[in-house]
């Protein structure tokens, strides 16, 4: 079973985020890690081939520059190849305008069995790509997804809801979105590492892709930032030191309350 | 603006409070105010909906599929036959984000996500939005035409009856096929308050240690009346399942105390908990930043705090 994997390399969210005032896009010129979101996808395609005794791990992202720091890490993990859609012109591109560009890098992929996306990205957060994608790629997708098995040309899912789960199922192909924890990605080993420096990277343009450049970047978002304000912020109270008598403190704070 | 559709969701046996949240803030901004469902008790909800102002709520069949296409496709045939909104509104919700994302696509507009207000301003239309863990406020224009589409996140209005009607219903074709089949739902039991709803909620985070030591943030939750949350990191080691997360990936919460237990207060997680009234944290380690947004900050392990906080508790 052949897997693609839709991941993002960001900047390292250890590190506090920035806007850059001249254009208000957010400052990605650090070193960009492989979005943490991203690696239980990962972990789940690559135990689906695994498990399905065949196929690749293909990998799909997308960059303003040939940043490829964060795929090395998920082609280490194991995923046998990428393809890295890398052009100025993407800078300042929103969902929609991404969703095109990575559906039409999927579409170089062959023989694509299941695309699996995290739910959002963990710093622009939109959350709506990989549904955007689906919809480009005309496919069935499932979001949410807190189990995924795959069997006779069908994926079978738990997809998380408001009141518990629901078992959703879709002919393959088709497109998962996967909640953190569906598994424990591994770490990759030191071979991992060694062989991913050699695997191939399939680096390509937007008009590589037969897409027109006014549809991505700034031209394609069709919105604009007309403020950036800090927030109000919150003051801190009182800190203090435990000393075996913390508890109490907390217990005269919730009397003052009056919510016990 | 002349016309604003809100996507209808249903919670128990009536809309859910996002769906209200929405349906009020729309009747503030003015015009008629329609709503798209796709659910059960469809003259129930239209009726709740009707005491919030939403004169016409539109029902269609997903055919046993999920939200996603059929409810797009329908709001796509109403507004290529001409019935235009202003404005499309959504949940930051499951089933919200489906609809949204494949309405973009179908209408080739952009989407504004995770919002907490909405204006129209300059002759644009103006979302709101939170990043950085709430650190910084965020407001962007459409630039294109109508309709626009954007989603908000719960909590950002409050629901308010008034404009009373009687919402029309009125079934619409879903011209998409559904290609995905819902098979079984599944509600989880839950005792006590929900989580997004408790006045009180005591989350517990990797300071814990381990997944057995949840328990005692499962106590204190029920001495207390509140609910019990997590950070991501616990939800992602698997100890608790994501309907437990707080934060920018999980609920919004805004009870009247927030204990934070174990909890460093990560950006992603702070997002989700920082307009809560009153906020207590626990965490051993003094330079954590849940400490900057606490009310009442213990620097102690909370393997000892929580226990004898228990004690205390179940003494009165």
């Amino acid at each position: 079973m052949n897997v693609v994997v839709c991941v993002k390399q960001i900047p390292d969210p250890a590190t506090p985020g920035e806007l850059d005032p001249s254009t208000n896009f957010l400052k990605r010129d650090g070193k960009l890690i492989l979005d943490e979101s991203d690696a239980y996808g990962v972990e789940m395609a690559l135990q689906l081939a695994d498990k399905a005794g065949g196929g690749e791990v293909t990998l799909v992202s997308m960059a303003p520059n040939s940043e490829m720091s964060g795929l090395r890490t998920a082609l280490a993990m194991g995923a046998a190849k990428a393809v890295l859609v890398s052009d100025p012109a993407l800078a300042g591109s929103d969902a929609l305008g991404t969703a095109k560009v990575l559906a039409a890098a999927i579409k170089r992929v062959e023989g694509a069995d299941l695309i699996i996306a995290a739910t959002e990205a963990s710093d622009g957060y939109t959350g709506t790509v990989p549904e955007q994608v689906a919809a480009l790629l005309d496919l069935p997708s499932i979001t949410f997804a807190k189990k995924i098995e795959v069997a006779d040309g069908k994926v079978k899912i738990e997809r998380q809801t408001e009141a518990g789960y629901d078992e959703v199922e879709a002919d393959l192909p088709a497109l998962v979105t996967v909640t953190a924890g569906v598994v424990e990605p591994r770490y990759p080993s030191f071979k991992g590492i060694m062989a991913a420096k050699s695997k191939p990277v399939d680096e390509v343009t937007v008009a590589d892709l037969g897409i027109d450049a006014g549809q991505v970047g700034i031209a394609g978002a069709r919105q604009e930032i007309t403020s950036v304000t800090p927030a109000e912020e919150r003051e801190a109270g009182e800190v203090i030191e435990d000393d075996g008598t913390g508890h109490e403190k907390i217990v005269a704070f919730l009397e003052k309350l009056k919510v016990i | 603006m002349d016309k604003i559709w809100i996507h209808a969701e249903i919670g128990g046996d009536k809309p859910s409070s996002i769906t209200l949240e929405l349906a009020t803030k729309a009747r503030s901004l003015g015009g008629t105010v329609e709503a798209f469902y796709a659910g059960d008790n469809a003259e129930a909800v239209a009726q709740e909906l009707g005491q919030y102002g939403v004169s016409k709520v539109y029902t269609v069949d997903t055919g046993g599929s999920l939200q996603g296409p059929a409810v797009a496709s329908a709001m796509a045939a109403q507004i290529e036959a001409g019935n235009t909104p202003d404005l499309v509104m959504f949940g930051s919700t499951y089933d919200g984000r489906d609809v949204l994302a494949r309405l973009s696509v179908k209408l080739d507009h952009p989407v504004l996500t995770n919002n907490i207000d909405v204006v129209e301003e300059g002759g644009e239309v103006r979302c709101t939005t939170q990043i950085f863990g709430g650190q910084t406020i965020v407001t962007t224009a459409f630039k294109c035409p109508a309709p626009h589409l954007a989603n908000f996140r719960p909590k950002s209005f409050a629901a308010e009856p008034g404009g009373a009607t009687t919402a029309e219903v009125v079934a619409v074709e879903a011209p998409e096929a559904a290609k995905v089949r819902v098979i079984e739902r599944h509600v989880e039991e839950r005792s006590g308050p929900i989580l997004d709803e408790a006045a009180i909620v005591v989350s517990g985070g990797r300071g814990l240690g381990s997944a057995d030591k949840y328990e005692m943030i499962e106590q204190l939750a029920k001495a207390l009346k509140g609910a019990p949350g997590a950070s991501r990191a616990i939800v992602d080691a698997g100890w608790v399942p994501y309907s437990y997360q707080v934060g920018q990936t999980g609920k919004v919460v805004k009870p009247n105390v927030y204990i934070a237990a174990g909890i460093s207060g990560a950006t992603q997680h702070m997002v989700g908990m920082k307009g809560s009234k009153n906020i207590i944290a626990i965490n051993k380690d003094p330079e954590a930043p849940i400490f900057g947004i606490a009310d009442l900050g213990i620097v102690g392990d909370v393997h000892k705090v929580l226990p004898a906080l228990l004690e205390a508790l179940q003494g009165r």
